[in-house]
């Protein structure tokens, strides 16, 4: 329990400190007025624009922590997450379909894409993973899947007739939690809801996949409903993220990977200490992306990539060691 | 003598090829039997199908006189447990946290407690605290197998148990197997060393190209025909003080050292 308790308590602070921080700096003053009156200018850029924005950071970093967590889990693999395998990448892809055909405008349509892009990638790795065992092989899987899917976006960009949707979904994929509001968030509530159900349930399955999938087909618990549920909860997961806040990758990797040692490594323990540490992440990202000074406002998805892939060679490094085992 | 494993009549077949071919067995409570055959003699196939981890061409398996294939999950997890040949562990939990999923159906506690006194068992208590990973190849063999212990269940499968530890070790886990048949369980392990074998199996049954060759008490079930036959080797089981021990020679290894 500690563990989910410090993280929640750095949760709220970093949550704090991202409304309380700005592009636009703020006096004693301005903040005592904002507190003080309900209709101040700068309560209006604390409440109404920063507090939504940090809000979704953390709900996209939370969402994509657990995600990873899963995924690494069910594949026994501290190299999976849903940016790595591609789930992300099938996921924008379907999104961008919908967005450069025109269909977006249909309400839903493009969050309805961004799951079904990721459910049919959940979907791809669990037949694959069901017939190589070996953890490597899974990540050679996954580099193909993103490969894949990072042509399917290209080639619809490559036939898009209008450079203005180009532009727009080019910098959805590049990830982002900017200009969000309340109602962004309210529809992804529900597939984020229902995928963190489905991971809880499945949390006893992924510690018994430590030993494997014979051990665990034997174990008496009920595999086969398990790891449909935890592919389907870090799909769903992962399509509303990707709903949106376009392509944030590496998120899943990092939070399952910081938070491992403080609950023995047990898969299942790992789950909710996870989501947070990846809200907190995101959050702290974010604020990142928009202190540091530039030109054009850094994305987010870039500042999580640049810190992301260097973490993923090392965990690469370390994972050798139990595969050598 | 109560029956709890009947395998009748089971073949694997695996694309196009007979790798189990037509085995029938049973096992009694309180009963070890060894299985035993030259590397690829269908040892590993025998026991996955026999545990519905592989499609079996024909064939029917009772548990406690029920077909395996009709009990539930958490039915046949209580009636069974099954030590796979493969050790790789995934995270590096620690050796406590592992032997407790032998419980999964237990209260946290109680399987930790249970976890505990099997490591003991197998005298890595000590290492109870330490991440599986962290340790040698030994001592995770042995944690693995006390989760095995820690499933209580009245079948214990043990596919290759003694691999790759030192003799010490590997006396230690057939004995424990074998304190384990003395309390009621009936209990199959694959083996290599025809010597651990011959001393530790009440009945072995001899697997050779997916056909059971023998099945029998060790001296008649490795009888030097038997031996010459199925395992090239030229010799016999030459009872010592210590027990049975194979003396032989490798066929056809005329003026070789070994």
């Amino acid at each position: 329990m500690r563990p989910i308790l410090v993280l929640a308590v750095l949760l709220l602070a970093a949550l704090a400190v991202s409304v309380a921080l700005g592009e636009t700096a703020l006096s004693l003053a301005q903040y005592a007025d904002a507190l003080a009156r309900p209709a101040s200018p700068v309560r209006e850029i604390l409440l109404g624009i920063r507090a939504p924005r940090a809000v979704c950071a953390a709900l996209v970093g939370g969402a994509l922590g657990l995600a990873g967590a899963v995924m690494q889990g069910l594949l026994r693999n501290p190299l999976a997450e849903p940016g790595v395998l591609g789930v992300s990448a099938w996921s924008a892809s379907a999104a961008a379909l919908v967005i450069a055909t025109g269909a977006a405008a249909a309400p839903g349509a493009v969050e309805t894409a961004a799951l079904a892009g990721a459910l049919a990638a959940g979907a791809v790795i669990a037949v694959i993973a069901a017939r190589f065992r070996e953890p490597e092989t899974l990540i050679l899987f996954g580099v193909a899947l993103a490969a894949l899917g990072g042509a399917m976006t290209a080639l619809i960009f490559n036939l898009s007739p209008s450079p203005i949707t180009i532009a727009e979904v080019q910098a959805w994929l590049q990830g982002s939690v900017d200009n969000r509001d309340w109602s962004d968030m309210a529809p992804e509530l529900i597939p984020m809801a229902l995928g963190a159900a489905l991971c809880a349930y499945a949390a006893g399955g992924l510690r018994m996949l430590t030993l494997g999938e014979e051990s665990a087909a034997l174990s008496g618990l009920p595999m086969a409903r398990l790891r449909v549920a935890a592919i389907a909860g870090a799909a769903l997961l992962t399509g509303a993220s990707v709903a949106l806040a376009g392509i944030i990758a590496f998120v899943g990797l990092a939070a399952p990977h910081l938070v491992r040692g403080s609950v023995n490594d047990d898969p299942a323990r790992t789950l909710a200490p996870s989501a947070l540490a990846g809200a907190i992440l995101l959050t702290l990202a974010d604020l990142l992306a928009r202190l540091i000074p530039s030109e054009e406002e850094l994305r987010l998805g870039v500042v999580t990539a640049l810190f992301g892939a260097p973490l993923f060679a090392l965990v690469a490094w370390r994972a050798a060691r139990s595969w050598r085992a | 003598m109560t029956t709890r494993l009947e395998i009748v009549d089971l073949t694997v077949v695996e694309r196009g090829r007979t790798i189990v071919d037509g085995v029938s067995l049973s096992l009694q409570a309180g009963e070890v039997l060894g299985v035993v055959g030259p590397n690829g003699a269908g040892k590993t196939s025998l026991l996955r199908a026999a545990l519905g981890l592989h499609r079996r061409q024909r064939g029917d398996v009772r548990l406690d006189g029920r077909e395996l294939a009709h009990r539930g999950e958490a039915e046949r997890a209580r009636l069974v447990g099954y030590l796979p040949q493969e050790r790789r562990v995934a995270w590096n939990m620690p050796a406590r946290d592992i032997a407790a999923l032998g419980a999964p159906d237990r209260a946290a506690d109680e399987a930790l407690a249970l976890a505990e006194s099997c490591l003991t068992e197998l005298e890595v208590g000590a290492l109870a605290d330490r991440g599986v990973l962290d340790m040698s190849g030994g001592e995770r063999a042995r944690v693995l197998l006390a989760r095995l212990l820690a499933t209580r269940a009245g079948v214990l499968i043990a596919d290759e148990p003694a691999a790759g530890l030192d003799p010490e070790a590997q006396f230690l886990i057939l004995e424990r197997l074998r304190a384990r048949a003395g309390a009621g369980a009936a209990v199959i392990v694959t083996l290599h060393d025809l010597t651990l074998a011959a001393r530790a199996c009440d009945r072995i049954a001899v697997l050779h190209g997916g056909r059971l060759r023998a099945l029998a008490p060790p001296a008649d079930a490795l009888s030097p025909e038997i031996l010459a036959e199925v395992f090239a080797l030229h010799g016999a089981l030459v009872p010592t003080s210590a027990g049975l021990t194979l003396t032989a020679t490798r066929v056809g290894a005329t003026g070789s050292r070994l």
